[in-house]
């Protein structure tokens, strides 16, 4: 019986260090001139949306009458109040924010599950065409949605459509497939192609490739995609507009605009009010979903 | 209120149920075909809705529209290229027209600016406090346009010399020494439309920021490190070694705002409506059709715009066969 004899050096050999520069500890290198104008820029680009915040608090005769800025600095000797909440919420803002849910979540899930499955067959199925029609949909990434309103809205009219909430998922859906189809592909073209083929090997169809395999993996991708998509048909104006209209279904940009159009600058706490409900939460999900926001970003542009 | 959210759910769990049965039951029926049939069509189980969703609200009504371009405003009379002579030869749209021109260049040229500067500067500061500032900045594109405009609309706002003013532009002005000014009907020097683009530029210098902090990253220290070696300052070393290496973003970021900004509607429609010429083509569009009920001019106008896309279509599809290739 042999067995490999292990020698042990019984001199201690220390590792040479490697010669590389060990990067040194991330610390500022900004001085006050850097540090100063970042301040600056900051609070520029912060100070529009306090004033929003700071006025819907106020009451409508403060807020006409004198500056925001003045409650800011006397925050004790000014009035405050809830009031234009409550009233902007009791005048249909509130139906308007589950009209908005109502529209944006399916808007959002159905094109994924959708652009999902086409990334899939472009990314890993060979067949006719397929070079063809992807080059298409990347010519489709630049074309304003605005050129296929008028036939659009003839369509839904002869369905019945138009004004319900079905208009604006078709819409969006639509609307969205170029982007969605483009940065999941990308993301799906990074998958290992190894663990494919060993799914290939053992027989798997494409159907259970997609479901069990390549969609869980592809999570960020689509985590990317869906607050894209939650925060530009949240955020839209036009489509809603046009496809659902002012009204019972009216979502809340919809609404807002409303307010904004019809004040003649006397309900200015309502119309603050209103915006700062409509921001709520598009900011609150961009805040805690920041890192798969800025991944879609940047999936389209720097390629690596 | 109830009944409302009911059927709100109830949308969603109908709307994507459906989709994902309508899925399987395809699959399903494709994976009973003999073998050579199945592999035919089985690409097509998956890519066909997403390109029956495209072809229908896409291509099919862009066809249409241009169709329509060349028919009457109610969309049922042959009128030839009239509605594009009308717009020819109408002042208000070479407005509308320099208007656009005038946003698809400002903005982005000032987003990137302004995003460049802020990704170099907060690229120096400490993780941490490089983290805050970026959110900071970034946050307004989590904001809707309309919300943008609410927001703005109230710094601009004008009240009667004398009293106190509550838009902070003004209050600014006033406390400069000067009257307060309904800024939004200003046209002088297009003052007004700048204003607005204002608006436009604060929504996207995140992205822009975003982006190219990303490239600079990305710049390898070593180039930076030769350059310094060599003797180079700060201003030469940004100029001649990183800009020409992100580059490349630099000019992603741009073609994507200008995409962004050829449709910009919101901004204009819910601040001046067009008016105090400040129109754009998006905004025309709507008026046109929604105001006008002109099928026919809005359509033209829309097509317009579709032909300022096209150069922009034809360098991104360009790029993208070039980047494909070199997979």
């Amino acid at each position: 019986m042999s067995t490999p004899v292990q020698v042990t050096p019984t001199t201690n050999v220390t590792p040479v260090k490697a010669a590389k520069k060990k990067p040194p500890k991330e610390q500022s290198r900004a001085n006050w001139i850097v540090r100063l104008t970042l301040v600056i820029v900051v609070v520029a680009f912060l100070i529009p949306t306090i004033g929003l915040f700071v006025t819907s608090f106020r009451p409508r005769d403060d807020a006409s009458s004198t500056g925001w800025w003045t409650a800011l600095f006397n925050p004790f000797s000014s009035q405050w109040t809830m009031q234009n909440y409550a009233d902007v919420i009791g005048d249909g803002m509130g139906n308007a924010f589950v009209n908005s849910i109502a529209v944006t979540i399916p808007a959002t899930v159905i094109p994924i599950l959708i652009a999902a499955m086409a990334a899939y067959a472009f990314t890993f199925i060979e067949f006719p065409g397929r070079d063809v029609i992807f080059i298409v949909v990347v010519g489709l990434l630049v074309v304003p949605n605005q050129v296929a309103f008028v036939p659009l809205l003839q369509l839904f009219g002869r369905f019945d459509l138009v004004g319900t909430f079905p208009a604006a998922w078709i819409a969006h859906a639509g609307f969205g497939m170029p982007l969605a189809i483009f940065i999941l592909r990308a993301y799906m073209q990074t998958l290992p192609k190894a663990v494919i083929e060993s799914a290939k090997i053992d027989g798997a169809s494409h159907y259970q490739t997609f479901w069990k395999l390549i969609l869980p993996m592809s999570v960020p991708a689509l985590a990317s995609f869906a607050i894209f998509q939650f925060l530009w048909v949240w955020n839209d104006l036009l489509v809603a507009l046009i496809f659902v209209g002012p009204g019972e279904n009216a979502p809340i940009t919809v609404a807002l605009r409303n307010n904004l159009m019809g004040q003649a600058g006397a309900g200015q706490n309502l119309v603050t009010a209103g915006g700062f409900l409509s921001m709520i939460l598009p900011i609150a999900v961009f805040l805690v979903m920041q890192r798969y926001f800025v991944r879609g970003l940047t999936a389209g542009a720097v390629k690596g | 209120m109830t009944f409302k959210i009911i059927n709100a759910l109830l949308a969603i769990v109908a709307g994507i149920g459906v989709t994902l049965a309508i899925f399987w039951l395809f699959n399903w029926l494709v994976e009973r075909l003999p073998g050579r049939s199945e592999r035919v069509l089985k690409p097509w189980v998956f890519v066909g809705p997403a390109v029956l969703l495209i072809t229908m609200i896409l291509i099919y009504p862009a066809v249409r529209t241009i169709i329509l371009s060349f028919f009457d405003r109610s969309g049922t009379e042959f009128v030839g290229l009239e509605n594009y002579a009308n717009l020819a030869t109408d002042p208000a749209f070479h407005t509308t027209l320099i208007n656009t021109l005038l946003w698809i260049i400002v903005v982005p040229v000032s987003a990137v600016v302004l995003g460049l500067l802020v990704a170099i500067l907060a690229d120096r500061l400490a993780p941490r406090g490089e983290k805050i500032t970026k959110s900071m900045i970034f946050m307004p594109m989590a904001i809707s346009m309309v919300g943008a405009s609410t927001i703005w609309l109230f710094i601009y706002d004008w009240n009667p010399p004398g009293t106190d003013q509550i838009g902070l532009l003004n209050a600014i002005v006033v406390a400069l020494g000067g009257e307060p000014q309904v800024w939004l009907q200003i046209q002088t020097l297009k003052l007004n439309s700048l204003l607005l683009m204002v608006i436009l530029i604060w929504l996207q210098v995140g992205y822009a920021m975003v982006l190219i902090s990303s490239a600079i990253k990305g710049v390898p220290e070593e180039t930076v490190e030769a350059a310094r070696i060599d003797g180079a300052n700060e201003i030469q070393a940004f100029f001649r070694i990183i800009i020409p290496q992100i580059w490349g973003t630099v000019v992603t970021v741009f073609v994507t705002v200008l995409i962004g900004v050829m449709k910009v509607f919101d901004i204009v429609y819910v601040t001046t409506n067009g008016l105090y010429g400040t129109n754009v083509i998006a905004n025309d569009f709507f008026v046109t059709l929604f105001q006008f009920y002109d099928n026919g001019r809005a359509s033209a106008i829309v097509v317009i715009l579709l032909i300022a896309v096209i150069p922009v279509m034809i360098y991104q599809v360009r790029r993208f066969r070039a980047e494909e290739a070199m997979k």
